[in-house]
């Protein structure tokens, strides 16, 4: 019978399949942790005399909680909070305990978790990989069934190596045609969000699919399965190709040689067969898109950055005219404005979704020579240390530097303000990252969630500007 | 693990969607270590003022609401991040059970692990409750997992989804972490058989 992606990966990980009184028993091929939900976890394991069961099969780095400050003078990035200073250390403790390997703050590999798994050649096609964090989603772009766990769960999964899941159902995400300039991956997934909403893919797995998802790159890729969660999908996955063999090939854990041909016979065969039956499909056309933004609380308020915020008093629903009221009160906008024009206080480029070499390119090739904005401050945030490595080799920091943004040590940073890097309240920021929650970015801030292309714009505008004249301009 | 036992419990309505997991627990809060101060912190950012003072308006904060075990809220409660912090800064709060008409996944496998209960109702109950809870704040539902049915105070019985397992471990007390180390020649098998694919500990030698 004809399969999905998914249904293979899935069948290829059942200790035990699913049954009516018990859920199935997965394996994870792969681990990642972080400080924020790891302590708990380690806790019950010591508490119950238990070992990590595979060691080699878990791997730790620090992200959430770290400063993304200078170093100093000795080369070290100081972490000035007491309470995260203790976490980080407490990750440090039970990894060396527990024979876990760990990327720690400022080392060469360290970097936000889900840019280091593919960076490193450890995410690969067909495999299962958690992690305590619900962009873990991001590993799908490579045909990887991944998803973000509970502390619970990674206790689970220390000790066993094991999962209890039940099945999810699948649906299809079809974008067909061809993105135009200044268009990009992160416009592809603000605009299903936007569609299927908030909480539409809840109970699913996504299968994303198309012309215009097999033209990106495993950059842009991962930035549409980073966000998945955002419209409550469990996992989002793309079908292994060419381009996906391409970018895993000489990365320090990839296989190589003869262990290289037998995996990617083993990956060829992963994409769903033709016929194979998905619970749900969402068809949407790349040629109809332009860059989106969303005006809201939540990743499902979003819109073609062209368009006026919605007006709540055209909502039939009563719980969905309160909730539009509640974020728009919030976000200090008024009903039917443009966001074009709105003045911003902050531009954050990085997190998970777009702090990689790829779109930190785009944002360099975009700003250069320009200035930002006076009344604005931009921040970018590479997602790991060989990303800003790479980016410093490229001169992409003195792009950066030179038109008056701040260059900082990787790590999630403002994405979820835990670090020190926050909104103040009352501040709007444009933001490549992910969630645009009340006070995400730090209590009372106001998130604009959209591209890197669209965050440079509005940068040296120092309102929120449509790139697309910009890029126009930049060819000429 | 507790045996989850059947209660009577004050409600208290929250009828927001998609309350997110940062609005339950902010992420300055996820520093810990251990699950201490989690209560106290649920939905600060909506209880507190800037000077750490109780918003009066917010519903948690009003005292005829006090004490309340039940909490509803609105459609896909619990979205966002993976932190089970929530369910433990809920429980911290005093809730025993969360009631939407669904929630997230994420989350509501938190709570299925902690004894949160997470209850999913069709729309007509869901409103019927926000009402009740709104006009009364002296009403109580009675929940119970066994017969998977809440009470509401008009004697209607609502049944209640939950997966047998879930309901199995809540019900016996027992931890999912000891059914999976149960599994061990089990998951030894599968390994025995399963291709190595990943090596955290030492990259590939050319």
């Amino acid at each position: 019978m004809a399969k999905t992606l998914f249904e293979k990966v899935w069948n290829q990980h059942l200790v035990k399949p699913q049954m009516a009184d018990t859920p199935a028993v997965l394996y994870i091929d792969l681990h990642l942790i972080h400080e924020v939900t790891s302590p708990q976890a380690f806790t019950v394991l010591r508490e119950r005399g238990l070992k990590v069961r595979r060691p080699d099969r878990t791997l730790a780095t620090m992200d959430h909680s770290t400063p993304t400050t200078p170093r100093n003078a000795q080369g070290i990035i100081p972490v000035l909070d007491a309470q995260a200073s203790f976490q980080l250390d407490f990750l440090t403790r039970n990894c060396k305990e527990f024979g876990v390997p760990l990327y720690s703050l400022g080392t060469e590999n360290q970097g936000i978790v889900h840019v280091i798994g593919p960076e490193q050649g450890l995410t690969q096609p067909g495999m299962t990989i958690v992690c305590g964090d619900s962009h873990t989603s991001t590993h799908g772009a490579f045909g990887a069934l991944a998803f973000g766990i509970g502390t619970s769960e990674v206790g689970h999964v220390l000790a066993t190596q094991c999962l209890l899941q039940n099945v999810p159902q699948t649906m299809a995400i079809r974008v067909d045609g061809a993105l135009h300039e200044g268009v990009t991956a992160k416009d592809i997934i603000l605009a299903i969000i936007a569609k299927i909403g908030v909480g539409g893919g809840t109970g699913y797995v996504l299968e994303y699919m198309g012309s215009a998802i097999r033209n990106l790159g495993m950059e842009g890729r991962m930035t549409i399965c980073n966000m998945s969660i955002e419209g409550g999908a469990r996992a989002g996955m793309i079908a292994p190709d060419e381009t996906t063999f391409n970018y895993i090939a000489g990365r320090p854990f990839a296989p190589k040689g003869k262990a290289l041909d037998k995996a990617l016979a083993g990956w060829r065969a992963l994409p769903s067969d033709d016929g194979a039956r998905f619970d749900a499909e969402v068809v949407l056309n790349a040629d109809d898109l332009v860059p989106m933004i969303t005006y809201g609380t939540n990743p499902g308020m979003g819109m073609k950055i062209t368009d006026n915020v919605p007006n709540p008093a055209n909502f039939a629903d009563v719980s969905a005219k309160m909730a539009m009221d509640k974020a728009l009160t919030y976000m200090g906008l008024q009903p039917g404005q443009q966001l074009i024009g709105q003045p911003i206080n902050v531009v954050f480029v990085g997190s998970c979704t777009n702090s990689r070499i790829g779109d930190l390119r785009e944002a360099a090739k975009l700003i250069k020579g320009q200035k930002v904005a006076d009344s604005v401050r931009m921040m970018v945030v590479p997602g790991s240390q060989k990303v800003k490595a790479q980016a410093e080799a490229e001169g992409l920091d003195v792009i950066f530097r030179e038109a008056g943004a701040e260059w900082r040590e990787a790590g999630c940073s403002m994405c979820i303000a835990m670090n020190g890097d926050q909104l103040q309240p009352g501040e709007y920021a444009v933001s490549t990252s992910n969630r645009n929650f009340e006070g995400r970015q730090g209590k009372g801030g106001r998130t604009f969630l959209a591209s890197p292309l669209t965050a440079v714009a509005s940068a040296v505008n120092g309102v929120v500007t449509d790139p697309r004249l910009m890029v126009e301009r930049m060819k000429v | 693990m507790e045996k989850l036992q059947a209660f009577t419990g004050k409600v208290v309505a929250l009828p927001i969607n998609d309350i997110d997991t940062d609005q339950i627990i902010p992420a300055r809060y996820l520093k810990v270590t251990d699950k201490a101060g989690l209560g106290e912190a649920c939905f600060s950012d909506w209880r507190y003022n800037a000077d750490g003072s109780p918003k009066p308006e917010f519903v948690l904060n009003k005292p005829e609401y006090a004490g309340s075990q039940v909490l509803v809220g609105g459609h896909n409660f619990g979205c966002g991040s993976s932190r089970e912090h929530a369910p433990w800064a809920l429980m911290g709060a005093g809730f025993k059970a969360v009631i939407s008409t669904y929630f997230a996944d994420i989350f509501q496998n938190n709570s299925l692990k902690n004894g949160l209960l997470p209850i999913v109702v069709d729309d007509e109950t869901h409103k019927q409750l926000i009402s009740l809870a709104e006009e009364d704040p002296n009403i109580e539902i009675h929940v119970d997992l066994a017969s998977q049915q809440i009470t509401l105070p008009d004697g209607r019985k609502v049944t209640f989804p939950v997966d047998a397992f879930s309901k199995y471990c809540l019900l016996q007390g027992v931890d999912q972490m000891g059914f999976l180390l149960n599994l061990d020649p089990d998951i030894v098998k599968y390994e025995t058989e399963y291709t190595q694919r990943v090596n955290t500990l030492e990259p590939v030698e050319l």
